[in-house]
């Protein structure tokens, strides 16, 4: 069971780093997915290990929520990339102060 | 029905209570005595947009005529109410419900009684020949109409003053009079002095309406009503305490419009006004309202020693300060002026000793009014004959000039010294031998008072009348039209036999009714003993006038090295610098600490608040730096200071 943890721990903290340090925004969102399944794995391993369902049926929510944020997040790329030739997310900083 | 009456128990004589009976028959036209002036105002000062140019020709014969219908209804009035029984000279008429609001419910409420029915004599009649003499003074300013509109309007505000039956409408009428005497003190406006003295006098009669109005609420809440005939019959219920603050609020109101110590500072710089307004408002009629006010509220002071102590002192104080101002000034309308402040003293004085003097109060008010309204307007004959010149250093020798006004300028001033025979005699020895009766400190200052008035008044003739010429260049003296003149004459006539009012005690017994008759003292002196002195002082006074202003050449400019009380006098014994010093520094200095503390320490907590929290945002704000990643990192510091929240207190 612990490597099962100790993996899902690895895998989220990648991503977690993935996020902060690279500028790519498709990177970053595969970053993103890499934490969500992350959390999924952990989830999955608690629900043998407590032998009832409940962390395999929020595995399941995050898969459908990962899957639609997916479809809008990369639309919202596309259309960033298209209108500014650029898929880094420092540059999309306009928004502030 | 018989005069219903308060026992007084500590002096044994009896308060008459206020209790009128309906109007009926020629009295019912009472409301009509106001309504006349009323309507001339508004027609002249509303008139204007309808129908300018034939106003402008006729308005001051409108103005005229109303005033001397006013008087004619009058005169019909107290003929008819000496034709009545004592016990029915007090008559009440009810207009309208003037307003109701819970228990206070007020109405336009006038009372017919002896003391009113001489007060409209006076005002109507007096106002009338003001009126008149005002036609000729007038004649060459482009706003006579509206002059002649506020005349008209103070007439109808003094009437309501005098007329009404309860606090309220006194109180009406009582600052009617303040607004006509502001508008009519200010009348050149553009003259930056008489637009000074307007306000001057105007702020300082609201200190004393002030003290009205208090007075008013508080026999509100005592007595439940405003009504003289309530009050009256009530007052000797009243706790001591009620009936002294009453006294004293009412004596405040008093002194604001009777240019009293300590509200005096008014008086003179009001002369700046037409001289008419001086004669009627300034002289004979609205200066004398607080003397009306103390005498008619006699059911409140005879049951409050205290406030009467209060009234004699300032009264005797005024009337030496008046008297003291009159000697020194060089401008004949602020002498005059002087010499009305110390002459209404003596009504004050009279109307404070109690039912002995109430009668001799209104009978000085009388005369006062006939030879102080007939000297002011032989002023302004004077003026009207020096090119409006005031300054009695550019008179001298215009007896031969000025014939008529000299003449019945002589009559005012045998009066008001009190020469034998002549009105001024009579009235004012009374209230010196009362005074002398009921406290002889107090009559010493009276009797000093009439020497220091023989001085004033004759150093006044002396350097108008007599002496040589030292008039200004290019003034030629001359009488003055018929029609300022025949108002002169009427009232030196009546100077003169002002007197007769005291035959056989007319005064006193027509009086009784409204303020009760007095038991008699016995004066320290015999009456003639006193006359006598008072007679001796007077010439005293004439006499040293006589040396000091007579026999001496009279400088063209004032000397400025002069003894210390004369620069006392001539800067009005330093009122306003006592007002200044008293009230109006420190008044100046708290509001200039109030604004400091509003702007530095109100404005300075809520501004400052908001500054801070403005910096503040603006530090924050830098967080919001557009890079998703730093928002990332926030997250996740956040999510783990959760995270290690949880634990610790799961932990611990």
């Amino acid at each position: 069971m612990t490597h099962y943890i100790v993996l899902s721990a690895i895998l989220f903290t990648i991503g977690c780093v993935g996020v902060l340090v690279r500028r790519n925004a498709i990177v970053v969102f595969m970053c993103i997915e890499l934490m969500l399944n992350a959390s999924n794995l952990a989830l999955v391993t608690f629900a043998k290990q407590h032998g009832n369902l409940d962390g395999q049926i929020a595995a399941f929510f995050v898969m459908v929520v990962a899957a639609a944020e997916v479809v809008i997040g990369l639309a919202i790329i596309m259309t960033i990339f298209r209108t500014r030739r650029s898929a880094s997310v420092d540059d999309a900083s306009l928004l502030k102060y | 029905m018989t005069l219903q009456t308060i026992a007084r128990a500590a002096e044994g004589h009896e308060i008459p209570v206020v209790h009128p009976i309906a109007a009926d028959g020629v009295f019912s036209w009472l409301w009509l005595i106001i309504a006349l002036p009323l309507l001339g105002a508004v027609v002249l000062l509303a008139g204007g947009a309808l129908a300018k140019g034939a106003l402008d020709k006729v308005g001051h014969w409108i103005g005229t005529a109303t005033a001397v219908g006013s008087f004619a209804l009058s005169l019909t009035l107290f003929v008819s109410l000496l034709g009545r029984e004592e016990s029915e000279r007090q008559i009440g008429q009810h207009l309208f419900t003037w307003f109701q609001v819970g228990g206070l419910d007020v109405g336009l409420d006038l009372l017919y009684d002896p003391l009113s029915a001489l007060f409209l004599l006076l005002i109507t009649g007096v106002g009338s020949l003001i009126h008149v003499y005002s036609i000729g003074y007038m004649e060459h300013d482009e706003r006579r109409r509206r002059f002649f509109g506020y005349l008209n309007l103070f007439v109808a505000a003094m009437l309501v003053l005098v007329l009404g039956a309860n606090y309220l409408v006194v109180f009406l009428g009582w600052e009617g009079v303040g607004l006509a005497s502001y508008l009519l003190i200010g009348f050149w406006q553009h003259k930056h002095s008489a637009a000074a003295a307007a306000k001057k006098a105007f702020v300082i009669n609201r200190v004393g309406d002030i003290g009205l109005s208090l007075a008013i609420a508080l026999m509100f809440t005592t007595f439940g009503s405003t009504d003289f005939a309530v009050i009256s019959e009530q007052t000797g219920s009243a706790s001591q305490s009620t009936l002294n603050a009453l006294g004293l609020l009412l004596l405040l109101g008093a002194c604001g419009k009777s240019a009293q110590v300590p509200l005096q500072a008014w008086l003179l710089d009001a002369m700046e006004g037409p001289t008419p307004v001086s004669a009627l408002i300034h002289a004979a009629t609205m200066v004398t309202a607080g003397v009306y006010l103390v005498v008619r509220s006699n059911f409140i002071y005879e049951l409050t020693p205290v406030a009467q102590t209060v009234v004699v002192i300032v009264a005797t104080v005024t009337l030496l300060w008046g008297a003291i101002l009159g000697c020194a000034k060089d401008d004949i309308k602020k002498a005059l002026a002087g010499s009305t402040m110390s002459q209404i003293g003596y009504m004050m004085l009279a109307a404070g000793l109690g039912v002995a003097g109430y009668p001799f109060a209104i009978f000085h008010l009388l005369t006062h009014g006939f030879f102080k309204a007939n000297m002011f307007l032989g002023a302004g004959s004077v003026m009207h004959g020096m090119n409006d010149d005031v300054d009695m250093r550019h008179y001298g020798g215009l007896r031969t000039y000025m014939p008529v006004t000299f003449l019945t300028f002589a009559m005012g001033y045998l009066a008001i010294i009190g020469f034998p025979g002549f009105s001024g005699f009579w009235s004012k020895d009374k209230i010196i031998e009362t005074a002398l009766a009921e406290n002889w400190v107090v009559g010493l200052c009276a009797l000093a008072g009439a020497g220091i008035t023989g001085f004033y008044m004759t150093r006044l003739m002396l350097m108008t009348f007599f002496g040589e010429k030292r008039w200004e260049d290019g003034v030629h003296p001359h009488e003055s039209p018929r029609l300022m003149t025949v108002p002169l004459i009427v009232l030196a006539a009546l100077s003169v036999l002002g007197g007769v009012l005291l035959l056989g005690d007319f005064v006193v017994e027509f009086l009784a009714p409204v303020t009760g008759a007095a038991e008699h003292h016995e004066p320290p002196l015999p009456a003639i003993v006193i006359t006598l002195l008072a007679v001796a002082v007077v010439a005293v006074g004439v006499g040293a006038a006589w040396v000091l202003v007579g026999r001496r050449e009279i400088p063209r400019v004032a000397p400025t090295e002069v003894s210390f009380a004369t620069r006392a006098a001539r800067a009005d014994l330093y009122g306003d610098a006592i007002n200044e010093g008293l009230v109006v520094s420190p008044g100046r200095s708290l509001v200039g600490g109030l604004t400091s503390f509003d702007r530095f320490g109100v404005d300075g907590v809520v501004e400052g608040g908001s500054a801070g929290v403005g910096g503040l945002s603006t530090i924050l704000r830098r967080v919001q730096n557009g890079f998703v990643r730093s928002y990332a990192l926030s997250l996740l510091g956040g999510v783990l200071l959760v995270v290690l929240a949880l634990l610790a207190v799961n932990l611990a």
